[in-house]
């Protein structure tokens, strides 16, 4: 069995999670950033309610049903990937990417919908936030969901079973970011 | 293997941390159904807060990790705080003290100019 950690380290840590780590210190400020503009804009437009009622609270909470259980698969794929059994970590994983295409697909239609209606990136400035936030943070889903594919494939064949554990921390963090971004954009209207 | 024994730890039961999850989503959905605009507030964002705390701490292993990784998070989000603090006022207020924004400088004389033709009138 390869170790599940690779043998290089700094700080403390195997090198691999230490640059996850700040891979999202990182992501904090540019959502952090982006967010506390929102909020700050959002505050000083009382008026911006007319736009905000237009979200649909029920597919936004389905949407955070969906990367709250695909956190779930990515952290019992690093339970499995920490017992050595590589062929779990990767199926859990895979379960892991079928929440990102299910969010991606809903975030579609959704937006599908949206821009039917007449609702655009350049509609109004609350328009112009929703669809920056959503849209990078569904970046990170795709992006996130496309490593998880490679870190897979290693861990079904007992390779690398480390990096099961470091897009882990990144997809959670995803995760974070769409439970503030959620309240936000879909309920706080 | 060092460093497996490092990675080695307790797993916390992540089913039951997921259930509850779900039922704070469900709790933070419910929330604005009752029309009151503080429950509003604590069901979104205290609850959000929660989920976030939860996630971190339980699924992230937060509370396992190096003491310095809490540290490097949490400054993050004290720059996020300075950043907010520092530009709030420029974009909330619509003036202050030697300065007024052009918009609202123009709409009021707008409406200067409109109450002088009322009363002129």
């Amino acid at each position: 069995m390869r170790p599940i950690a690779n043998t290089r380290s700094s700080a403390g840590m195997p090198t691999g999670r230490l640059a996850v780590w700040w891979v999202v210190a990182s992501e904090i400020v540019i959502f952090g950033g982006l967010l506390a503009s929102y909020v700050m804009q959002r505050l000083a437009h009382p008026e911006w309610t007319t736009q905000t009622a237009v979200t649909n609270v029920w597919i936004g909470g389905f949407n955070t049903f969906v990367l709250l259980t695909s956190s779930l698969s990515a952290v019992l794929a690093h339970q499995a990937a920490e017992h050595g059994d590589g062929k779990k970590a990767a199926k859990l994983l895979y379960y892991t990417c079928g929440g990102a295409v299910t969010f991606i697909c809903v975030k579609a239609f959704e937006w599908t919908t949206e821009i039917g209606h007449g609702y655009t990136l350049s509609s109004n400035t609350f328009w112009s936030f929703y669809y920056t936030a959503a849209g990078i943070h569904a970046l990170h889903v795709i992006g996130g969901g496309i490593i998880m594919l490679f870190v897979a494939a290693d861990a079904k064949k007992n390779l690398e079973l480390h990096r099961v554990e470091l897009i882990g921390i990144y997809w959670h963090f995803v995760d974070i970011v769409w439970i503030f971004l959620f309240p936000l954009l879909y309920i706080a209207k | 293997m060092a460093d497996h024994a490092a990675t080695a730890h307790e797993h916390p039961n992540y089913v039951k941390i997921w259930a509850i999850l779900l039922g704070l989503l469900c709790i933070s959905i419910a929330g604005p159904f009752l029309g009151i605009k503080v429950v509003t507030l604590i069901t979104a964002f205290g609850i959000a807060i929660v989920k976030a705390y939860m996630v971190a701490k339980n699924f992230m292993h937060l509370n396992i990790e190096r003491q310095y990784v809490v540290y490097l998070i949490l400054t993050m989000l004290v720059f996020v705080l300075l950043f907010f603090a520092g530009t709030s006022p420029d974009v909330m207020k619509w003036q202050g003290d030697n300065w007024v924004k052009p918009k609202v400088e123009q709409a009021s004389s707008h409406v200067t100019h409109h109450d002088a033709a009322h009363h002129a009138e």
